[in-house]
């Protein structure tokens, strides 16, 4: 039987999870926003990497014909969103449920108006997303159920009326924490099964699409090639997926890491420190490196490494959130726009403000300020960005400075505008040196845990 | 699990309450007070003249292990102490304008003589300037004791304090003491003094044993206490030292750990040198943070801030000023930065380390100034893991458990791993 090796990063934003095979290859990811109650988030995790799991070795079976005919590449993918929008589709038909219920034992005189607005968003929304986890890819842009529902749940209720706003907007918050700590449990084969169908829905729509007439994007070789092909596919994976359904996924061992470690249910030899994580999982994909940035929502860390992957030293942000992650929450929540946006319009910066605020709560204070101004606010996201920035390099110097190397990490190495300051400083500063970043930059604790995992099994077995 | 009580304990105890009785009747026994600092005390001079000590940091800390510390601070504050000051001055500001009640209870009798002997603590100077703004009646005895820049102390830096001794300090002494300076007196106090010190100087080489009988830092602070509070020079401290130190010899011969709150450690897991002083408004938390982990700390900076012995410096009673000259310059945070990481590098190596920590204090600038720099320079000379934490003295604000906790638990798994990792290659 094989042996694979999980790794949680529970982290203050995000809980990851990671499987490794025996060779440290990573077969399966997963990630969830972070709640109240952390076995929930690190279950939901754990679940998710396995599903990935099995989309791996089920890749991997048909992997020559993955190669070499584009239909099941896209096949492929296109069954992963799908079968993620399995999965949030059931979540969902249990907030709804626990919406009306909510909104049931309102006290307001029109309760019953209420009710009937909250059905026709969700019959309105209901569609929309799911129309963008079929035809939209949805499922491979990382976002978490309460920000898909809630994006366009509040969208529709600003639609809808200023006596409905406070009532539906109460309903949710009131219904959306419980159902999101609450475990549900799906079968791999059954939404398999679910996503195929909905897949050919959508190949077989296709066609009828385009005997319309209509002008679709889709029109490209992949696209092409499945639609008229996914029967095959369809046929192949059937031999194959029941078989991948059934196969025990075998963990022989988890390490638990990250911001909420000690609360997870494991045992305390499988509890490790996020800073030994973090390093080893970027030395595992990286080997030269030797510095580690690692910018997390609690907290922000600066590592160095030997060349074996174990940390030499580190320094830590300590007493304020400014220059974390959290500081970019705070943010968005000041601008009243998502976290996913902040990058990118600072990158659309002509210029960056100065920031000069160490503390969190009094750039809100400064950013204020410089919107009573008149300042641009890309200019302003800019500045904050390249504030965040500096703290991070002020710990780099602290732990050692950049020695060879360095490996970028962590939730906020996905933000560009992060990204573009960390290669500009660490240039200035450092010279020209290799910075990696990986796809994968999120998963790198998770990845470490795992491999903290498989070798403390093999130090305890008989050689 | 009940502390375990060694003669040496009890004679510690003895000491110290008979020091605070005195101190207590000064006003009726008509004896002289003299408030000073430990860094560089003149511990001697003080006992020729018939001095009784009082030392404010002394009493700040243990205020703070009393936990009265936060009160006084807030005390201090009010009257226009900002929030970076350090916390000793602080707490010990405080403490004066809440009636100056000691941490025994005991009142404390107003200061005769104020007489700062280690002037590379700037705050300590200002410290003194404010508590002669509240006792103007006080004699003030400042000597400027010059820096070892050079990694050094020269004839001439002695000569230079010598003159401070013979024509400042030694002159107003008399005067507000009414007695004569006495040199035989003096030298009787230093052929004393050298002897405790030797006894401590084998003392802390006792954790050169593997498993070390003491922890060098957390049961340090204790052992340096008689010494540095105005007792180095006296038979008692002699007594002392012996004692403790043929405690320890027998916890050697019995292969025995160190002793902690809660007992005896049972097994030595990593074995650190420690850089800067403790928090005392923790102290039992953060020590436990420690030998839960099996960390048993064999060296510390903080135990050598009443005077290095590591590198056979004693006291001499044939060159009496000369010597007490010396003492000033020699404390360790008047050495310069090459010097300290020598001396750290020296206790690593010789002592057997496994890890260097630095515990950095906000508002101590005597201790932190050079303090990352040392452990790059360590870190990169011995390639030995390091880790940094940060609190404070005696302001339970600046320590963040869970904070400590986070980095300390992350450097000891640096080490687990390191010794997994060592222990493979050589098989």
């Amino acid at each position: 039987m094989n042996k694979y090796y999980l790794g949680i990063d529970l982290g203050s934003t995000t809980s990851k999870a990671v499987i490794i095979d025996e060779n440290d290859q990573i077969i399966g990811r997963g990630i969830t926003n972070t709640r109240a109650n952390y076995k929930v988030a690190a279950d939901i995790a754990r679940e998710e990497a396995i599903y990935d799991a099995r989309f791996t070795l089920l890749s991997n079976i048909i992997k020559t014909d993955m190669e070499a005919k584009p239909e099941f590449k896209k096949y492929m993918e296109d069954i992963r969103t799908v079968f993620q929008y399995q999965q949030f589709k059931r979540r969902m038909e249990i907030l709804e449920e626990k919406l009306v219920k909510t909104s049931e034992a309102f006290p307001y005189p029109n309760k019953n108006e209420i009710i009937d607005r909250l059905k026709s968003i969700l019959n309105v929304i209901r569609p929309q997303i799911r129309h963008e986890f079929v035809h939209g890819g949805l499922g491979s842009k990382n976002q978490f159920f309460r920000d898909i529902v809630s994006e366009r749940y509040n969208l529709e209720v600003a639609k809808a009326g200023k006596e409905f706003y406070e009532p539906l907007m109460l309903a949710f918050d009131k219904s959306i924490t419980p159902v999101e700590n609450e475990m549900v449990q799906y079968n791999f084969k059954e939404l398999i099964l679910e996503s195929m169908k909905v897949l050919e829905e959508k190949y077989k729509g296709l066609a009828d699409e385009q005997e319309d007439g209509s002008k679709e994007d889709w029109y490209y070789a992949e696209l092409n090639a499945v639609r008229n092909n996914y029967k095959n596919v369809e046929l192949s994976l059937r031999e194959h997926f029941e078989l991948v359904a059934e196969q025990e996924i075998h963990i022989a061992n988890m390490v638990g890491t990250g911001y909420g470690r000690a609360l997870l249910p494991f045992p305390e030899e499988c509890i490790k420190s996020e800073i030994l994580c973090h390093a080893f999982g970027a030395h595992a994909v990286f080997p030269n490196t030797r510095t580690v940035l690692d910018i997390g929502g609690q907290d922000t860390k600066a590592i160095q490494v030997d060349s074996h992957g174990l940390v030499t030293s580190f320094h830590m942000n300590d007493r304020c959130a400014a220059g974390c992650g959290r500081y970019l929450g705070y943010i968005a929540d000041e601008f009243g726009i998502s976290l996913n946006e902040l990058g990118p319009e600072a990158m659309s910066a002509t210029k960056e403000t100065t920031i000069c605020s160490t503390c969190t709560v009094f750039a809100g204070a400064e950013v204020k300020e410089l919107i009573h101004n008149g300042e641009e606010r890309p200019n302003i996201l800019a500045g904050l960005h390249k504030a965040i920035v500096q703290r991070a390099m002020s710990l780099i110097a602290r732990s050692g400075g950049v020695k060879n190397e360095f490996t970028f990490t962590g939730g906020v190495a996905r933000n560009q505008a992060v990204l573009k300051y960390v290669k500009q400083m660490v240039t200035e500063s450092y010279g020209e040196v290799t910075m990696n970043i990986h796809t994968d930059s999120i998963f790198m604790g998770a990845l470490g845990g795992a491999m903290f995992a498989r070798r403390n099994v093999t130090a305890a077995l008989p050689a | 699990m009940e502390a375990q009580k060694e003669r040496s304990m009890i004679l510690q105890k003895e000491m110290v309450s008979g020091l605070f009785n005195e101190l207590g009747r000064a006003k009726e026994t008509g004896r002289k007070v003299c408030y000073t600092f430990v860094p560089g005390n003149l511990s001697e001079l003080i006992r020729t003249f018939d001095l009784l000590p009082v030392y404010p940091e002394i009493n700040a800390l243990q205020s703070a292990m009393r936990k009265k510390s936060a009160g006084y601070i807030k005390e201090a504050e009010k009257n226009a102490h900002s929030e970076d000051v350090c916390t000793y001055v602080k707490c010990d500001v405080g403490m004066m304008m809440k009636g100056n009640f000691g941490p025994t209870g005991e009142k404390i009798p107003e200061p005769d003589i104020l007489l700062l002997s280690y002037t590379g603590c700037f705050t300590f100077l200002k410290w003194f300037e404010t508590l002669k703004r509240l006792y103007p009646n006080a004699e003030v005895i400042m000597i400027h004791t010059p820096y070892q820049e050079a990694g050094k102390m020269t004839p001439e830096m002695t000569q230079y304090m010598v003159r401070q001794f013979r024509e400042e300090v030694i002159p107003k002494m008399e005067k507000v003491t009414g007695i004569k300076y006495d040199e035989e007196k003096l030298k009787y106090h230093l052929n004393l003094a050298k002897e405790a010190q030797d006894w401590i100087a084998k003392i802390f080489e006792t954790t050169k044993h593997k498993p070390s009988p003491i922890d060098a830092y957390f049961a340090g602070v204790y052992y340096i206490g008689p010494i540095n509070i105005g007792f180095r020079g006296t038979p008692e401290a002699v007594e002392y030292y012996k004692a403790l130190y043929e405690e320890i010899m027998e916890r050697v011969r019995l292969g025995l750990g160190p002793i902690t709150p809660e007992g005896e450690m049972k097994e030595e897991k990593y074995r650190l040198v420690v850089e800067g002083p403790p928090n005392w408004t923790s102290f039992r938390e953060f020590w436990k943070l420690f030998y839960d982990m099996g960390a048993v700390i064999v060296a510390s900076s903080y135990t050598k801030v009443g005077g290095v012995y590591d590198l056979g410096w004693r006291h001499d009673s044939t060159r009496p000023l000369e010597s007490l000259s010396e003492y000033c310059m020699n404390c360790y945070t008047n050495l310069n930065i090459p010097q300290r990481i020598d001396l750290l590098s020296k206790c690593i190596t010789e002592y057997s380390a496994d890890g260097y920590v630095t515990n950095s204090i906000k508002s101590c600038n005597s201790f932190s100034a050079g303090q990352l720099g040392m452990m790059r320079e360590i870190e990169d000379r011995l390639e030995i893991p390091v880790g940094f934490i940060e609190s404070d003295l005696v302001d339970p604000r600046y320590f963040s458990y869970s904070n400590i906790k986070n980095r300390l638990e992350s450097f000891f798994q640096m080490l687990e791993q390191r010794k997994k990792i060592v222990k493979t290659e050589t098989v």
